[in-house]
């Protein structure tokens, strides 16, 4: 556990990518199965524990603590684990006089000695996770906090609370996988679905000690394709004759598979839902994989948009968010938001890998396919005419006007995809571009700050902003919404500063700043659109704000008033 | 005249000793201030670093280091007259008599012992209980009142044994030995602890420093504490020439984000400070390589002070008060906070922030250090 945590540590101050995939590339030459399996799975996200939560932490460091004490410490370090890791008392110091403190500080690492636990390694605790039952597991937690230093302790609890957040991506630390063997990416992204922590078959493989575990899942993950943001000087390089043009969908990106594994009945098909990381969600979509599972045409990889889908409409993004991030659904709750896949791409028929077809090709052979589908979940996103850039433009601003139809409200923006495309994992530059629509923006005051979380916990990053409302003379701030990024780090810093210095009451981990006519700060918020909602004070709710500039320069009585998103609101609808 | 004393003592009260005034704290019947904030006519000053050393005074007493350093720092006519305090001698201020005890927190740190009326109160300055090879030992003084700094004043700072952290720096180097590794370290005091750390560890190699540590560091070495083979970084031709593939090189902590740092090809970034223990603060400084070594008492050992000195009451000067007069009120003693604006770890931040610290301290919730 203690190299693991090294490695986590090291990886969590590590900017550089080479120099992370160096540190788990060396941590995995160097690290024997089962450990390094154990580690992969922790680092690719393939882990979960239902019983250790918070909940379990926070009671056991209140045991231990001084509730005053622990409170101001959380409060500044912002982090849960963090802050248990370090205030953990350590064993009573050795020679020290008695006045020292022992309930709330004690010498950790000086004295760390004999009659201490040993520290335990990930395989113990992920299998002692794994088999204990709930009762048990604060117990089994705070020995191995016992026997860990700081580190160790800031790991194990990231660790059981599934929150290793150290900048490294599944696909990262696949990638390091893979250098052990030279090996290419995408090959072990290819067999990664159905294969288990520890890895032992896959470690075997890459190290040229064992076959490739192929085979293992007849409905692997395809590692897709994904668009460059078009730039305007892209516009003047690029005929658009070369072009499909398509709409780009406010759903998310998916992945669909279904499949049987060779030598299996047609009965024993399988059907996966991934989202574009590969992570599999099959399990919040059980109306979806229970459609295409039913549906004998649909043997293949599907690239396409998860949407919601009312009375043949598609429904907001906010709509959608009811139905993600959740393990399993309730029938009502799949009657109230049917989902659909609204299909781009066809990677995989019966077998056969289309990807290193055209993208005109592969078009042609997924209009066949949705049109051979029985089930009605499944739809083609249609192709926009792409005659000219005063065309696309003209799409662009009013997809109403260019086939976008009742559906134009539910579109981000166009897809612009090379004819002769093939499809290559990750963001080649050049084949496809993505082209949004211009975000609004609005003039907003700084009303409220709340500290972030990770890297960002000691700094205040979450900033709340209203609009004026009232008669003139009366008028008061009313907030619309949240945001917490769109500013550089050293614009954060400003903003901390700032925040910092203007703070005229507190609410727990809240701070109010001033906010009034002639003082306070104005933020230039951008976002992608508005909806009525009566939970909200202002009666609007902003999608996907963020802060597009800092007006220091503006006093905050020029800011915006209610009624300029009102009529936006009202326009737009 | 003896009489008049003793009418005096008889009503002695720590407020009477020393008062907060917006100067800093004054003692009325010594007529002096200790590390006060801007210029008055008589100042004691516990140790260098410029948020309690200012230039400016009229008359200054301070041990023969500090008043070295601040002239170093703030140039020979940084105050009218100056005064050499001997540790442990008492001498007599008007009607207090006053004691300089080692504070083990940078050369020639100290602590001010004040007596009049069978009162007695320590103002600590800064401290640190852990060793250090670059100055005295901190000594633990009997006292009625304690006044103490809380820099690290949370249960949460427990500062590893510096020569740890040494000694992952020195690991590192042997990692990437192709690279350079840049250390934040402020220029009084951490620099040469590090120096003389580094050197305790068998690194022997040429340390290079940033030029605005070169006097200091030059000081150190005349005042007798030795720290081997110091070179300051090579400009122009000579720089281009130089690799500094496998060295450390020491600057200011604000240095290692600079222009200066880019003559440096990928450097392994450290900052060496308490407020390493803390992840969310080395991100925000861009460190790749934090050393939790700090010239600041830890939580353990500001708690382990207040029971030494006996005091029945404990004033807080700056730093994270909240928690150490939470925790000295459990344990039964007087604790307040003096909500003293304008000290802060970071010397070089403080330097820049004066404008930032002069606004926070009119909001009273906010006594954190920036
Ligand atoms: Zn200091
Ligand atoms: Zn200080």
């Amino acid at each position: 556990m203690n190299r693991f945590a090294e490695l986590l540590d090291r990886l969590a101050y590590e900017p550089r990518r080479n120099a992370k995939l160096r540190l788990m590339t060396a941590y995995f030459r160097e690290t024997p199965d089962p450990e390094r399996g154990f580690a992969l799975a922790a680092l690719t996200g393939a882990l979960s524990f239902a019983n250790a939560k918070p909940g379990v932490i926070r009671a056991l460091i209140a045991e231990r603590t001084d509730p005053v004490l622990f409170a101001l410490s959380y409060d500044y370090v912002g982090d849960l684990s963090e802050t248990v890791a370090l205030m953990w008392p350590g064993p009573p110091p050795a020679g020290r006089p008695d006045p020292s403190p022992q309930r709330e500080g004690s010498r950790g690492l000086a004295s760390r000695g004999h009659n201490h636990p040993p520290a335990p390694t990930l395989t113990e605790v992920i299998e002692a996770l794994t088999a204990t039952l709930k009762p048990d597991l604060p117990h089994l937690i705070a020995g191995w906090l016992d026997g860990l230093d700081e580190t160790g302790r800031w790991a194990l609890l990231k660790l059981i609370t599934g929150g290793l957040r150290v900048g490294v991506s599944a696909r990262l630390a696949k990638t390091a996988v893979a250098e052990l063997g030279g090996l290419d990416p995408d090959a072990i992204e290819e067999v990664w679905h159905g294969l288990e922590a520890p890895y032992e078959p896959l470690f075997a493989w890459v190290e040229g000690r064992g076959e490739k575990p192929e085979g293992a899942s007849a409905v692997p993950f395809r590692p897709p394709m994904l668009a460059h943001a078009l730039e305007e000087m892209d516009v003047a390089k690029l005929d658009p004759a070369d072009f499909s043009a398509e709409w780009k969908w406010d759903g998310i990106r998916i992945q669909a598979v279904a499949g049987s594994r060779q030598g299996q009945r047609e009965g024993r098909r399988q059907v996966r839902l991934y989202t574009r990381t590969g992570e599999d969600i099959s399990g919040g979509f059980p109306d979806l994989i229970e459609a295409i599972l039913l549906d004998p045409a649909f043997d293949g990889a599907i690239d396409g948009e998860l949407l919601i889908m009312r009375d043949g409409l598609v429904q907001s993004f906010n709509v959608l968010q009811q139905r993600l991030n959740r393990k399993s659904v309730t029938p009502k709750l799949m009657a109230e938001y049917p989902a659909h896949i609204r299909a781009y791409d066809l990677l995989a028929q019966a077998g056969e890998d289309l990807r290193v077809l055209p993208f005109r090709g592969r078009r042609e052979r997924l209009e066949a396919f949705v049109t051979g589908l029985a089930t009605s979940r499944i739809d083609l996103s249609p192709l926009v005419p792409a005659a000219s850039w005063e065309a696309l433009t003209a799409a662009r601003a009013d997809p109403a006007s260019a086939g976008g139809g009742a559906d134009a409200a539910a579109i981000e923006g166009l897809m612009l995809k090379r004819h002769d495309s093939t499809y290559v994992p990750g963001r080649p530059k050049g084949p496809w571009f993505k082209w949004k629509r211009d975000p609004h923006t609005v003039d907003a005051v700084l009303m409220y700050a709340q500290r972030g979380h990770g890297k960002r916990s000691s700094l205040y990053s979450d900033f709340t902003f209203g609009v004026w409302r009232g008669p003139e003379g009366e008028e008061e701030l009313v907030p619309v919404g949240k945001a917490y990024f769109g500013f550089t780090d050293e614009e954060l810093s400003q903003l901390d500063r700032f925040v910092r210095q203007s703070t005229i009451n507190r609410f727990g981990p809240v701070r109010e700043v001033v906010h009034g006519r002639d003082s306070g700060l104005v933020l230039e918020v951008a976002f992608e659109g508005l909806q009525s909602s009566p939970r909200h004070k202002s009666g609007i709710a902003m999608r996907f704000p963020r802060i597009s500039r800092i007006r220091w320069d503006k006093p905050p009585r020029e800011a915006d008033r209610i009624e300029f998103l009102e009529a936006l609101l009202r326009g737009r609808n | 005249m003896a009489a008049e004393r003793l009418i005096l003592s008889r009503t002695m009260r720590p407020t009477d000793l020393l008062t907060l005034t917006p100067a800093g704290l004054y003692c009325p019947p010594g007529d002096f201030y200790i590390d006060p904030l801007r210029p008055v006519p008589r100042a004691l000053i516990t140790h260098g670093h410029s948020d309690h050393a200012r230039p400016g005074h009229g008359a200054v007493l301070a041990t023969t280091e500090t008043l070295a350093i601040m002239a170093v720092r703030c140039g020979e006519g940084f105050c009218g007259t100056r005064q050499a305090a001997v540790l442990g001698e008492p001498m007599r201020l008007g009607d207090v008599t006053v004691t300089f005890y080692p504070a083990g927190h940078v050369l020639g740190s100290a602590q001010i012992l004040i007596e009049a009326g069978g009162c007695r109160i320590v103002n600590s300055g800064d401290y640190k209980r852990e060793p250090d090879p670059t100055c005295t030992p901190f000594e633990p003084i009997a006292c009625d009142v304690f006044i103490t700094e809380a820099t690290f004043g949370l249960p949460v700072f427990r500062h590893p044994p510096a020569r740890d952290e040494v000694a992952r720096l020195l690991d590192s180097v042997a990692l990437f030995p192709e690279r350079s590794h840049l250390v934040g370290a402020y220029s009084l005091g951490k620099a040469q602890r590090l120096a003389a750390l580094l050197r305790a560890a068998g690194h022997d190699a040429p340390l290079y420093i940033h030029g605005a540590m070169e006097r200091l560091m030059a000081l150190y070495e005349t005042l007798g504490v030795p720290l081997g083979d110091i070179r300051k970084v090579p400009t122009g031709k000579e720089a281009a020439r130089t690799s500094f593939a496998g060295s450390i090189i020491l600057c200011p902590p604000s240095a290692t984000q600079e222009i200066w740092s880019r003559r440096f090809a990928d450097p392994v970034t450290a900052f060496a400070s308490g407020w390493m223990r803390v992840r969310a603060r080395a991100r925000q400084r861009g460190v790749e390589l934090p050393l939790v070594v700090s010239d600041h008492a830890d939580w353990e050992d500001l708690c382990t002070t207040v029971c030494e000195t006996g005091a029945s009451e404990i004033w807080v000067t700056h730093g994270e008060a909240d928690a150490l007069v939470h925790w000295c009120t459990n344990r039964g003693l007087t604790a307040k906070p003096l909500h003293l604006i304008g000290y802060s770890d970071d010397e070089e931040a403080a330097a820049a922030d004066g404008v930032a610290a002069a606004a926070e301290s009119e909001a009273p919730a906010e006594n954190k250090p920036s």
